[in-house]
């Protein structure tokens, strides 16, 4: 690993302020638990290290039957997986959690690192954008608001400025009449998907028609991809198992998925079938226990 | 000035040390290099073997995955900070007397992830044992004996040990 000058602010405004005295020659670091990997790769070689993980402010979780849930941006892997609230409120948040890597990574590793770090086989990326997630991005000179949808660009590119740092995830309020799921092919359980799939399907109370149905994949394309075709195969429509294969077929054909030492493209592509399929049902399992 | 070294203040097993290290420097390097503390393996550097865990605040970490300055002011226990004199700690007992160490460079990382669970849940179920086990990897297949060791070693804990 090259050398580099670290600072540790303490608070968000001193590390704003650092980054906009640096600008592109500083990379913040959050838990490192993916960026020291890439740093030892020598893909990564900031001059200067910013450390943000001592900002003990923006760890928290708070959640209001309005304004939904907000998760600050240094929360760790592991506080989110065991918090009694996101188990209640989001469990689909939770079980992804648990799955992500090893409890040694989840204890110090955050949400925040794992979001601005921009993994397309990210596991938090695919969930928050079917749970409608926004995230609040700050500078010096004002915050705005991203769609998680809309905050991958490319392979660990994200829209992020040099001079911003993400603060918060915002995650609105259960919507009802809705079962979300997430799962991923794993070799063995923490390992990073060979595929992961996170869906969402609201049902119309009364007839069980699908409202609405997301479905994004991980390590699928270049980003975390929403798969809108097969969206449009359930909305609108009774779902059944025949749907349900549908839709994986069709989300298997939009997807561009990676050919390396894990899995071959062909393959991928398959498992997008059998993973589609099998989270879908899944997701609409729960959703009709909350319509009943 | 890039690659200067910085001021760590680091408790480990119970002692406070002033260090100077360089700000790429990883928490296992310190601990292994300045601290002599070679019971912190280093493994694949690469956070997928869990060799280096050590218990930094109360949780589980990775040293091999950590910057040493990230540790600035935090406290770390090590598989050398375990026994108390020649007593070994209940969980190293039940490792030796229920044969679960194979070639044995798992087992200090493998120790400070069931010390980290069972300090946190004193009665895990089989599930949580084997979840917290998964941390790290053993070469040997060895984790049946693992698994049952720590379930032994709990159990004495509970009864006081």
């Amino acid at each position: 690993m090259k050398d580099f000058e670290y600072v540790a602010p303490v608070t968000a405004e001193e590390a704003l302020s650092l980054l906009s005295q640096y600008k592109e020659e500083a990379k913040i670091i959050a838990g490192g638990q993916s960026m020291l990997v890439v740093m030892r790769q020598g893909l990564l070689a900031p001059e200067v290290v910013v450390d943000v993980k001592g900002i003990t402010a923006l760890d928290y979780m708070t959640y209001d039957e309005r304004e939904g849930l907000k998760i600050g941006a240094l929360t760790t892997h592991r506080a989110i997986e065991t918090s009694p609230l996101i188990q209640k409120q989001f469990r689909v948040l939770s079980e992804m959690e648990r799955n992500l890597a090893t409890i040694q990574t989840r204890n110090w590793g955050t949400i925040g690192g794992n979001l601005c770090h921009g993994d397309p086989a990210g596991d938090p990326a695919p969930v928050l954008i079917v749970l409608g997630a926004m995230l609040k991005l700050r500078k010096l000179t004002g915050e705005r608001i991203v769609a998680m949808e809309d905050f991958s660009r490319d392979i660990l590119e994200v829209d992020l400025e040099p001079s911003e740092m993400l603060i918060e995830i915002q995650v609105p309020p259960p919507r009802p009449h809705t079962g979300t799921a997430h799962e991923k092919l794993m070799v063995m359980q923490g390992d990073a998907g060979i595929v992961g799939v996170a869906v969402s399907i609201t049902l119309k109370p009364g007839n069980g028609i699908c409202e609405d149905a997301r479905i994004v994949l991980s390590n699928a394309a270049s980003i975390p991809l929403r798969a809108k075709e097969a969206e449009r195969c359930l909305a609108g429509r009774a779902i059944d198992g025949d749907l349900l294969t549908e839709a994986g077929e069709v989300a298997s054909k939009e997807a561009s998925p990676p050919s390396d030492v894990h899995a071959s493209e062909e393959y991928r592509r398959e498992m997008i079938k059998v993973f589609v399929k099998r989270v879908a049902n899944k997701a609409l399992e729960r959703a009709k226990l909350e319509v009943r | 000035m890039k690659g200067e070294p910085k001021e760590l203040k680091i408790t480990v097993n119970g002692k406070t040390y002033e260090l100077k290290v360089k700000a790429k420097a990883l928490l296992s390097d310190v601990l292994r290099k300045d601290l002599k503390l070679t019971g912190v393996k280093r493994g694949c550097l690469e956070s997928t073997c869990g060799v280096c865990t050590v218990i930094l605040d109360g949780k589980a970490v990775r040293s091999c995955s950590i910057l040493a300055l990230q540790a600035n002011g935090h406290e770390v226990t090590t598989i050398e900070g375990l026994a108390q004199g020649d007593k070994l700690h209940p969980i190293q007992q039940a490792f030796i007397d229920h044969g679960a160490i194979e070639c044995g460079f798992c087992i200090p990382g493998r120790v400070m992830m069931a010390k980290a669970l069972l300090d946190e849940n004193p009665n895990p179920t089989r599930e949580e044992v084997r979840l917290a086990m998964q941390g790290v990897l053993c070469a040997d297949a060895g984790y049946v004996k693992q698994i049952e060791a720590v379930e032994i070693a709990a159990e004495k804990m509970r009864g006081g040990e």
